[in-house]
């Protein structure tokens, strides 16, 4: 009798908690809700629409026919002769598209050279003056991107500092052309996104323990093999995020090629930009733009899974 | 007697002026390229500023000191239509933006895991992941059929758009402070009689108010910034200060682009130490 | 007992945590009457389930099955806004974004008390706790015992009719700690609010309190006064985890009454008193003190023998090893009364005296 009372109680009570739990849950959904709503409105429903567009026909001023159609996932990779209908590689597609993986990766290896030591300089100050270098290096990564493309246009046109400077000191007789070029977008790019290499370089730099580099001299090793065998590998963590984060928004820059390519040498971004604009071949940019997220998620996927790696070694 | 005193003193010295000390953390070289990077990130800002001062039309040819292009911007109806324009946008989606990330904070952070947080996550994320050139022209196409369909093309699409980018970014300072707040203080409360309302009032939202203004701060940054959406999502007449200045890149450049650049890099700078400067203060 | 009130009866309380295969029970029905005014320690080693009957009688927690009286009224499922019981927390948890004074003030604030009895109850309080010349301080601007202090002035200031305390000396240095024991004696007395003080310090607990519960497994083994529970501990575990003790198991030869005649290793039959939860062994096992047995030369007429194995001078006592058989060292403690004595050899054969009435046998 007393027992089954209990029993009882206990049930009832275990009860409660799971009522308490529901409590908590239905409160956390209600409080997300709105980010939810907006998010889903502006963010990744309209993905949705536009997986649907993909497999439309392109109307005649621009928009859609309701007709459903895979000639736009077919031109992203293929192109069809208007004359005599035969297929072929769409060359200029892939070609743009290799242009932007390439400059890309440059960008990420560039700021990698430039955004390391930087980042090991930073950690390396007393606590009072990191700050301070740490500060240089954010008020770039908050300003406007289009402002400093532009500040890049200035410097690097035919009658910028950099051509003034050098005809000035008689390096070169005419002004070196270095605007619309591949090299303006990489150092345009580099020069927008090192920032993003830097920060998360030096997040890992701080938490890391110098006394293991003592430790390693104190084993004879050199310095170059303290950098390569305790340092690098220790930040790994630090370098895949930088670089991921530069690499993800390099691929799908638009502005920076727009600005210093000159609309002679697109990257995927003005590509698929192209396709809203004179090409009026709406479902064609939707695949383009399809294909470039998968890129990035693949480049994420890939990210998560080296970081997991990288992670499973260490404490953190 | 003297001399050989200051024989080893003399040594030290030598050995402070002509060989470097050993130092654990030295590695050579990287100051150097520290000192190319810091040169580099800056160096490209000074002509721009320098040039919205000249007195000439010419944004390489130095023609002397003056504030014509600055007044020459102010009068300009376009422009004034666009900062007005831009101030609006990043106002109301901030505003937005904070209040969602703060609400979406609390019911993602110290709860016990629960279904669905994982995609939660994810969706908070996803303007971060996925390029900004995707996502500008999925709302393009998004935005076109409601535009059709309605026939309405005010400023909403702007407001809407912005807001939903600036929650990731408003959600993270907020999230990390709630992270970092001790859960025993709000315990500490309830013990001392306050209901929870009481508690979110008087503990919970003084103690989140620094990660609550950091957020707010960015994504008003952010939205003040934004060129690639805002380009693709606005309707005709419906410039911010970033669209109309990309648009008038592609015409001859006048210094008014590096005034307008100016001040704009300079609200900015403004912005962001003061969030820099915050964040440090209430950190220690 | 029955001429004080109990404070806060807990009537079968159990308290699980997970689900399943995670399933861990934190408090084992675990029932305890706890006397109005008193000061009473729950002590045991983490673990062992002292903080979650804490905060159950607290309400950060409810019980999974049993009840919480408070006063004779049932509180077990009221959140704790609605409890009028306090808690010192073991890290203070005091507001950083408030004032030493304003820490002090919110429980009364929040019981909507007239601002002037606000005022006047928090001056008290702050005296009452020596602090108030740094009332206007923010809180991360005071040191580790001045935040303590603030700590239980908080505490204090609705006038609690419960004050539990959870391991709130753990932060201190050890002179500070020293300090505050007194300075909570002194508290209690004049409160005469009921304390209930966590911790698993057992010096701690046998300084302040009237009574003192051990705990282990989620379960109470014990509950006394602080001589009691040292001098006749009723398990192994007590035993083991207050002070330092040897046991020894001895076959029982003859029982009458109270009395237990029983036979030591040596061959030496002793007289002690026991229980009735012997009824039905034929061996026990014995608590017996390193303080209350004495070496000696001899081995005449003593209790128990064996060889010398170490020494070990610790200042104010020198600890002899004895190794009375081939496994077990029995140790003996003697006092260091007038310096260091030098009377014994290690290798050579002792005897060591025991007093009988001294001698706890033990229930496991």
């Amino acid at each position: 009798m007393d027992k089954d009372a209990t029993q009882a109680e206990e049930k009832q009570n275990t009860n409660l908690e799971e009522v308490v739990r529901q409590q908590t849950v239905r409160r956390n959904i209600l409080l997300t809700t709105p980010a939810l709503v907006v998010l889903f409105i502006a963010a990744s429903g309209p993905l949705l629409v536009m997986f649907l567009f993909s497999f439309l026909t392109p109307g005649d001023y621009g928009g859609v026919k309701w007709e459903a159609s895979t000639q736009a996932w077919f031109q992203v990779f293929f192109h069809t002769d208007i004359f005599d209908d035969t297929v072929s590689i769409a060359d200029a597609h892939l070609s743009i598209l290799w242009r932007s993986v390439k400059l890309s990766g440059l960008t990420t290896i560039l700021c990698f050279v430039l955004g390391f030591p930087t980042a090991y300089f930073i950690a390396t100050r007393p606590a009072e003056s990191r700050n301070f270098w740490l500060f240089l290096v954010t008020i770039p990564f908050w300003t406007n991107l289009l402002i400093r493309t532009f500040a890049v246009l200035e410097i690097i046109r035919n009658a910028g500092v950099i051509n003034s400077f050098l005809l000035a000191i008689g390096v070169i007789d005419a002004p070196l052309d270095m605007l619309y070029t591949d090299t303006a977008i990489l150092l345009g790019m580099t020069y927008v996104y090192i920032p993003l290499m830097i920060l998360p370089i030096y997040a890992s730099l701080e938490r890391f323990d110098f006394r293991l580099v003592e430790a390693g001299y104190d084993l004879y090793a050199s310095r170059l093999k303290v950098l390569k065998r305790i340092i690098v590998p220790l930040i790994k963590p630090g370098v895949i995020a930088g670089s991921i984060l530069v690499f993800i928004p390099s691929l799908g820059a638009y502005v920076t090629p727009r600005i210093l390519g000159g609309g002679k040498n697109l990257m995927l971004g003005n590509l698929i930009e192209l396709q809203f604009g004179q090409g009026r071949n709406w479902p064609l940019g939707a695949a383009l733009s399809l294909t470039l997220l998968a890129i990035v998620m693949i480049a994420l996927i890939f990210y998560v899974r080296s970081a997991q790696r990288a992670g499973a070694g260490k404490d953190s | 007697m003297y001399a050989v005193r200051s024989g080893p003193v003399l040594v030290k010295i030598a050995n402070m002026m002509f060989k470097q000390k050993f130092s654990v953390t030295r590695m050579p070289g990287f100051s150097v390229v520290a000192m190319i990077c810091f040169f580099a990130l800056y160096m490209p800002l000074a002509p721009l500023v320098i040039y919205s001062f000249n007195e000439g039309n010419n944004i390489a040819l130095w023609e002397g000191f003056s504030l014509r292009w600055y007044g020459s911007a102010w009068e300009n109806e376009l422009v004034q239509g666009a900062a007005i324009r831009s101030l609006i946008i990043a106002s109301f989606a901030s505003v937005f933006a904070t209040i969602f990330a703060t609400m979406a904070a609390l019911g993602t952070t110290r709860t016990k895991p629960y279904r669905g947080q994982m995609t939660i996550y994810a969706m908070i994320n996803q303007p971060l992941m996925v390029p900004e050139i995707v996502t500008a022209v999925a709302l393009l196409i998004l935005f076109a059929l409601i535009k059709q369909a309605t026939n309405y093309h005010g400023f909403a699409y702007l407001i809407i758009a912005h807001t939903a980018f600036c929650i990731p970014f408003a959600y993270l300072p907020i999230k990390a402070r709630l992270e970092g707040m001790d859960n025993t203080l709000e315990i500490a409360a309830a013990d001392l009689y306050a209901r929870p309302f009481k508690t979110f009032r008087r503990i919970t939202l003084p103690l989140l108010l620094p990660g609550i203004f950091a957020g707010a701060m960015l994504a008003f940054v952010i939205s003040l910034d934004d060129v690639v959406i805002t380009e693709f999502v606005k309707s005709a007449g419906q410039d911010t200060l970033p669209t109309y200045m990309l648009g008038q890149l592609r015409r001859a450049i006048t210094p008014e682009i590096n005034a307008i650049s100016t001040v704009l890099l300079g609200v900015s700078v403004l912005l962001v130490t003061l969030i820099f400067f915050m964040s440090r203060k209430r950190g220690n | 007992m029955s001429e004080k009130n109990a404070a806060v009866l807990i009537d079968k309380a159990e308290k699980v945590f997970g689900k399943d295969s995670d399933r861990v029970v934190a408090l084992n029905g675990v029932s305890l009457t706890i006397l109005e005014n008193e000061f009473f320690t729950l002590l045991g080693p983490s673990g062992c389930g002292k903080t979650t009957l804490l905060r159950l009688i607290a309400g950060f927690e409810q019980p999974t099955s049993g009840r919480i009286h408070l006063h004779g009224k049932d509180i077990s499922y009221l959140p704790p806004y609605e409890r009028p019981v306090n808690t010192v927390f073991q890290n203070y948890a005091l507001f950083p974004h408030m004032t030493v004074a304003q820490n002090v003030s919110f429980g009364l604030e929040m019981l909507e008390k007239p601002r002037a009895e606000i005022d006047k109850t928090v001056n008290e309080m702050l005296k009452l706790v020596q602090m108030e010349a740094l009332r206007d301080r923010r809180t991360d601007q005071i040191s580790g015992g001045q935040q303590q202090r603030v700590a239980l002035a908080r505490a204090l200031a609705p006038h609690p009719k419960v004050l539990l305390l959870d391991e709130p000396l753990s932060a201190l240095d050890y002179k500070l700690r020293k300090e505050m024991q007194i300075e909570l004696k002194r508290l209690q007395n004049e409160t005469g609010i009921t304390f209930v003080f966590v911790t698993h310090d057992q010096e701690e607990a046998l300084t302040m309190s009237d009574r003192v519960g051990v705990m282990n497994n989620g379960n109470i083994l014990q509950i006394g006064a602080p001589h009691e529970i040292y001098d006749h501990p009723s398990e192994r575990f007590v035993a083991d985890f207050i002070g330092d003790t040897n046991f020894l198991t001895a076959k029982i030869t003859s029982r009458s009454d109270e009395l237990l005649t029983i036979k030591l290793s040596s061959g030496i039959e002793i007289s002690v008193s026991a229980g009735n939860e012997v009824v039905g062994k034929d061996a026990v096992t014995l608590a017996i003190r390193p303080e209350q047995t004495t070496i000696s030369n001899s081995v005449e007429s003593t209790e128990l023998q064996g060889v010398l194995r170490n020494i070990v001078y610790i200042g104010t006592d020198t600890h002899y090893h004895v190794g009375i058989d081939d496994e077990s060292l029995f140790t003996v403690r003697v006092q260091n009364i007038h310096g260091r004595q030098q009377n014994f050899e290690i290798g050579q054969n002792v005897g060591i005296n025991i007093d009988s009435n001294m001698v706890q046998v033990l229930k496991d």
